[in-house]
């Protein structure tokens, strides 16, 4: 990053390109060394992530176990488990620990100052570094989350079709992108409260509930709102966040298909879309009303 | 002893104050977290919209879930305000070398890690926890026995005891990983094995599972053995249980007393 920050600015189009990739290149191993140094906590937090699943699949074991019906919502007990193994996918690729607050933090100990002297893009350098935590985290979580699925094999129905396999990877893709830009438009709210640690726990409770990381959204479908015909289930649809959990895995299991598929993965890249000009008006707005003081 | 009472009651009191300088951030806090305790509440009420009771013939119907959930919280709701707080703040101290500051203290070093700071905010699913517990008792298909609500206070004390040797366990193992960022998701993950009924952990996965969770890591005791108490008939079987958690309880403190003071004699300063 030095080399390519000290070299007179590039003038052909191919060569700023290119001076762009390797800044960001650079960023991304810096990143990656960064969540390398300490390996003994990160590998810690990677493995105990299977914990929460286990009791969730003894306690519907438990809740098929006592009732007559050998399908809940549209569920089976299978399912269910084949369910919370693939929101476990979803999240790995949605969820953004610490991205909301750290960049609140910066801003609030001034620490962002540097990103707005420096010629290079905080949003940008942000998803670098999120990107290279992602990839460490499949690099050590690969191989756990092939042996937990291997073992849990007879939970799954067959393997979907190509086509159910593409949509269910775009769907993936698109729950990172959308987490990321849901929790760096949150982190920069700092700029107007500088302390957001209760939005950011508020917003994680809203994301838990309905994103379908508890339970499948489908079991909201029998509870009313008040108002006739329309269920809690149908108001979730509406927002974002089912996408970030629920949809990849209802992909997979076929509880979505066909038309509704495309259409759903077109709702979810609008929803990505949104975020990402919220987040940058955020951004903007932000940085013109932002002042720091002192070295 | 006494001088250790004191300071106890003294950091308490500097952790009030702190707390009621921003009150408006305290109530954001209790708020945040009855939020989370309304949304696992609303999880149960949704998973008993299927089914009449958590395990066949387990005897865990509504009210006595209820029970067992307000003992839950009680227990979860002490440790999270007593203890976690500053196992938490152990987790920087051995990366920054603010530890050394600590060790030179004329004072016991666990003493002083785990429990300088309170976080009043967490009592409030407590009260929560005691209200619901009040709700559910008198709904119960067979009251609680006289005995058995005497003894509960104990058995409480028994799970906050074997909570809290985990926490500093966890809380040693900072010391050799140099950080453990992971700390408090490890607590979490941990904790959920005791969220529910001992019987759900059944069958050829479960049996070893619940005997790991009961012998090992007696993390199934913090909250089945007192809320079962309160919510089951007294059996033969539950003297044992009680016995059991009492003696898992002196233990625990024992063990972790020793772990902690080994990871301590293997702690390198990180300040210059």
């Amino acid at each position: 990053m030095t080399a390519a920050a000290s070299d007179p600015a590039p003038s052909g189009f191919l060569a700023r390109r290119r001076l762009g990739l390797r800044v960001w290149w650079t960023m991304l191993v810096i990143c990656l060394e960064e969540r390398l140094v300490y390996r003994g906590d990160f590998v810690l937090g990677t493995l105990m992530r299977f914990l929460p699943i286990v009791t969730q699949v003894f306690l519907w074991t438990a809740v098929f176990g006592a009732t007559s019906s050998g399908s809940i919502a549209g569920y089976s007990r299978n399912d269910i488990v084949a369910y919370y193994l693939l929101t476990m996918v979803s999240r790995a690729f949605s969820s953004m620990p610490g991205l909301a607050s750290g960049i609140a933090r910066s801003i609030r100990d001034g620490s962002i100052k540097k990103y707005l002297v420096q010629p290079v893009d905080y949003v940008g350098y942000l998803l670098a570094a999120r990107i290279a935590h992602k990839l460490v985290y499949y690099a050590v979580a690969t191989l756990p989350f092939a042996g937990v699925f291997l073992f849990c094999r007879d939970y799954f129905p067959p393997i979907p079709d190509w086509t159910t396999l593409g949509a269910f990877t775009l769907s993936l893709v698109l729950s990172f992108l959308l987490g990321f830009f849901m929790e760096a438009t949150l982190g920069m709210l700092g700029f107007w409260f500088l302390e957001v640690s209760s939005i950011v726990f508020a917003y994680m409770l809203v994301q838990y509930m309905l994103s379908g990381h508890m339970f499948p959204l489908d079991m909201l479908r029998d509870i009313p709102t008040g108002v006739a015909g329309v269920s809690v289930a149908d108001v979730v649809r509406f927002l974002p966040f089912e996408y970030t959990a629920y949809f990849p895995a209802a992909v997979w299991l076929g509880k979505v298909q066909g038309a509704e598929l495309v259409r759903s993965l077109l709702v979810e890249a609008a929803w990505v879309g949104v975020m990402i000009v919220a987040c940058r008006i955020a951004w903007w707005r932000g940085t013109r009303r932002y002042s720091a003081f002192g070295g | 002893m006494t001088r250790y009472i004191s300071i106890l009651l003294t950091f308490a009191r500097a952790c009030l104050v702190r707390d009621m300088t921003f009150r408006a951030n305290f109530v954001l806090e209790c708020v945040t977290s009855l939020g989370w305790m309304a949304m696992n509440l609303a999880f149960y009420l949704l998973v008993f919209t299927f089914t009449p009771e958590i395990g066949l013939g387990t005897g865990w119907t509504k009210e006595p879930f209820f029970a067992f959930v307000a003992t839950g919280l009680i227990i979860n709701s002490i440790v999270q305000a007593l203890f976690m707080p500053s196992a938490e703040e152990l987790t920087e101290m051995v990366r920054t070398g603010g530890l050394d500051g600590i060790l030179v203290q004329p004072l016991d070093a666990q003493f002083l890690l785990s429990m300088h700071r309170v976080d009043f905010s967490a009592f409030a699913n407590g009260l929560v926890g005691v209200g619901l517990l009040a709700w559910a008792i008198p709904r119960l298909p067979q009251p609680p026995h006289p005995v058995a609500i005497l003894l509960f206070p104990l058995l409480v004390v028994c799970g906050v005891a074997i909570l809290y040797s985990l926490v500093i366990m966890l809380a040693a193992a900072t010391i050799h990983l140099g950080r453990n960022q992971s700390l408090y998701d490890f607590w979490f993950y941990l904790t959920n094995f005791s969220r529910y009924p001992a019987e759900i952990y059944s069958g050829p996965w479960g049996g070893p599972l619940r005997a790991l969770c009961t012998f090992v890591i007696p993390i199934l005791l913090v909250v089945n053995v007192p809320a079962r108490v309160i919510a089951q008939p007294l059996t033969g079987q539950g003297g044992i249980m009680m016995a059991g958690t009492v003696f898992a309880a002196a233990a625990a403190l024992v063990i972790s007393r020793w772990v902690f003071q080994s990871a301590l004699s293997k702690y390198r300063s990180a300040s210059s």
